[in-house]
């Protein structure tokens, strides 16, 4: 009973967050000169956000399938170790990736450094093909992860068979893998799509001007530079709407599952020899340095200046630390309950768990920023507002960490604890935490890392008191300091990863058969 | 006593009948085919199943009201009746206090229940260290503890080997005469309703039949149970 009321209140806070910071916008969107009229500028920031999350979806789609085979047909060490680099990018701070980039492919990095070397024009990151290129980094490790899933699901009486009837490997790629590709690719470009509509510390960071802004950015400067309340609100509920539209459009396709990837098969599978091998290895090879490469470099920049790191970044990391804490408890806390709900039968809670994902951290900051400034000054609310919108976003990652666990203690136990008359608190503590211990830690250490490495909602808020430390390396960067900022974000990347791995081990240690 | 008021059990398409009344320290069989609603019955009477008509009474009040934990009721799973991240002591001491707020004396029935079912000493062992028949004594301390007046099984010691399960049904007879608890018990044995059971309650047919004395059922098996019997 306390859960279901629990579960009622969490859905209610979320569908206030969501569907009341909407009303809220779109309330003062109307009450703008304009009405709701875009500008020309809007438009552009509309057509630039689709055309870019269009291209990262095609390029990151695109590139992965060679590495997904390469990965799917090969035996090599390493290739674990690989896979699971490949997940990396999904808990790596975008500000430190973005850093990582400019270290490699930036005015001074080594792509130009190499070019000028041979006398050849330099390569600018910034603008459209900048946003891409940070996008596919995030996003082909992802998309590999997908398609090697397809290509594992696969069962290997097919390759056997086909091996038994001589199948050239022409033939193998339009009977078998075309098919599993078919069904897996739009699937996986719709997610990526979704995801680079949403992105915003990527067009912050390489973005900008004219002709390279997005939706979200455009919000941030009507709201920061414009102070312009009601053209913020107009681009917010844009940019729902295109949210919207394109969650729906996922929903159409049938979602891969995002974290299933990384199995292994005892045998090798049938592989073509001669140059597909090595055309295989050099997919491996590239996909490898291109997600390795960045971060190496932020290694080899930030280790120097860890030594005097500017005393800002101190405090700054103190308070990523907390209000990764608070949003990661908060998220998870929230995602248990209505994962526990929706195990008992309540199916409704688990729509609104996946709510989040059609808001933007931008939008829910448009909301509450309007909701709080007759009354506050905003800076005042930086780290709660931080903390609040970091968990609702992380919620729906927790939640379906959590609900497949949380299914299977129903299943198996949920008759023997009524039987018993175990409830409640006794229930909580005897019954649920300690059989959902590893994914409550693992489903704490995503949640974490996401928001340690978050840098969004805060931009709208942060005074110059309350910076975080994603924004510090921003501030930093967009003041040329690069060495302080390498090094604040070898900070930043250490952090995460121990919030994550300290959860993650933590939930794994003592768990019981 | 337990008392089943012109009850209609519905799942789907599924129906079962029952209008009886058990004896006070009554050893009952539920017997009869695969499907019938064997199991069905005594969920009801747990109440992880709602009846679509009629009351289930106990000693004249409506079980309706009350959910499963709170019911005079003890009941035996299939399988997993233990908590596998629990030890045996935690697992008993659920029985005792569902919060686990325990204290000397109830350790030290905790420890007498553990002896008295031949488990003496492994109050720190969990399931996965445990036999089968072990966990079967198990559960059955724990029913000990809890002193239901009602004790159900569904077929809990069905994986046991004949000599296992006489000797867990000789300590359910034992534990049900120690505690004067009405036992039912569900089985597909007739050699567990000959030796165990007074009486038997035949499911088949949609109906759930009032009980008859085991002997006299098998001396003048109706046609359900020669169908069933084959």
């Amino acid at each position: 009973m306390a859960g279901r009321i629990g579960a009622l209140a969490i859905a209610a806070i979320l569908l206030a967050l969501t569907f009341g910071t909407l009303a809220l916008v779109g309330w003062r969107a109307g009450a703008g000169a304009g009405g709701f009229a875009l500008g020309p500028a809007d438009w552009a920031a509309v057509r630039f956000t689709l055309m870019q999350a269009a291209l990262s979806a095609l390029f990151s789609v695109a590139l992965a399938v060679p590495v997904a085979r390469a990965l799917a047909r090969r035996r090599f060490a390493g290739r674990g170790a690989l896979i699971a680099l490949l997940g990396a990018p999904f808990l790596l701070p975008v500000i430190v990736a973005v850093l990582g980039l400019l270290a490699v492919f930036g005015r001074a990095g080594v792509l130009n450094s190499a070019l000028g070397w041979a006398g050849l024009p330099p390569v600018s990151i910034y603008g459209l093909h900048g946003v891409v290129l940070a996008h596919v980094f995030f996003n082909m490790p992802l998309a590999v992860r997908l398609v090697l899933h397809g290509w594992q699901a696969i069962p290997a009486e097919r390759f056997r068979l086909a091996a038994a009837l001589d199948f050239a490997p022409g033939d193998v790629a339009r009977h078998l893998e075309r098919p599993m590709l078919r069904a897996v690719l739009p699937g996986a470009a719709v997610v990526i799509f979704v995801i680079c509509l949403m992105s915003f510390a990527v067009a912050l960071t390489l973005g900008g001007g004219p002709g390279a802004t997005t939706v979200e950015l455009a919000i941030y400067q009507a709201l920061r530079f414009d102070f312009d309340l009601s053209r913020a609100a107009l681009l917010a509920l844009v940019q729902f709407a295109l949210c919207a539209l394109a969650v729906g459009l996922a929903a159409v396709f049938a979602l891969p599952a995002g974290f299933g990837a990384g199995l292994d098969r005892a045998a090798a599978p049938f592989a073509a020899g001669g140059w597909r091998r090595w055309v295989d290895g050099l997919a491996i090879a590239l996909a490898a340095g291109f997600v390795a490469l960045p971060l190496v470099m932020v290694g080899l920049r930030g280790v120097p200046g860890l030594a005097d790191l500017p005393p800002v970044v101190w405090p700054a990391a103190g308070r990523s630390v907390v209000i990764a804490l608070a949003s990661c408890l908060l998220s998870v806390g929230a995602a248990l309950v209505l994962a526990l709900a929706v195990a008992r039968g309540a199916r409704w809670f688990g729509l609104v768990a996946m709510l989040p994902l059609a808001a933007s951290s931008l939008v829910l900051g448009t909301g509450l920023f309007l909701a709080v400034h007759p009354f506050l000054r905003p800076e005042s609310l930086a780290l709660p507002v931080t903390v609040l919108v970091n968990a609702t976003l992380a919620l729906p990652f927790a939640y379906r960490i959590l609900l497949p666990e949380a299914q299977g203690l129903e299943a198996g136990f949920g008759r023997l604890a009524a039987a018993l008359d175990l409830r409640g608190w006794a229930r909580l503590r005897w019954l649920v935490l300690p059989r959902l211990r590893r994914p409550l830690g693992f489903a704490l250490g995503v949640t974490a890392a996401l928001s340690m490495g978050d840098l969004g909602v805060i931009v709208l808020f942060a005074g110059d008191s309350a910076a975080t430390l994603p924004l510090i390396v921003q501030q930093l960067m967009g003041a040329y300091r690069m060495t302080e900022a390498a090094a604040a974000a070898l900070l930043l990347v250490g952090l995460s990863f121990a919030l994550f791995a300290l959860f993650d081990l933590g939930g794994r240690r003592g768990v019981a058969a | 006593m337990l008392q089943l008021e012109r009850v209609v059990l519905a799942q789907g398409a599924f129906r079962l009948t029952a209008d009886w009344a058990a004896e006070p320290g009554a050893l009952i069989a539920v017997m009869g085919p695969s499907g019938a609603g064997k199991s069905t019955l005594l969920m009801a009477i747990a109440g992880f199943l709602a009846p679509a008509a009629g009351r289930i009474l106990w000693n004249g009040s409506d079980l309706g009201p009350l959910p499963p934990g709170q019911r005079p009721v003890s009941i035996l799973f299939q399988d997993q009746n233990l908590f596998p991240h629990l030890t045996l002591a935690q697992n008993l001491g659920l029985g005792i206090s569902p919060r686990l707020r325990l204290g000397a004396a109830d350790h030290r029935r905790v420890a007498a229940a553990l002896d008295r079912v031949g488990l003496g000493g492994l109050h720190n062992r969990r399931p996965a260290q445990l036999s089968g028949g072990q966990l079967g004594r198990a559960a059955l301390a724990r029913a000990l503890l809890r002193a239901r007046p009602l004790l159900l099984l569904d077929e809990p010691f069905a994986a046991l080997g004949p000599a296992l399960k006489a000797d867990m049904l000789a300590l359910v007879g034992e534990i049900a005469v120690e505690t004067g608890a009405t036992v039912l018990m569900v089985t597909h044995d007739p050699q567990d309703a000959r030796r165990f059971a007074g009486q038997v309650v035949l499911v088949a047919d949609g109906v759930a039949a009032t009980p008859v004395a085991t002997a006299d059922l098998f001396a003048r098996p109706p046609q359900a149970l020669r169908d069933y019997l084959g």
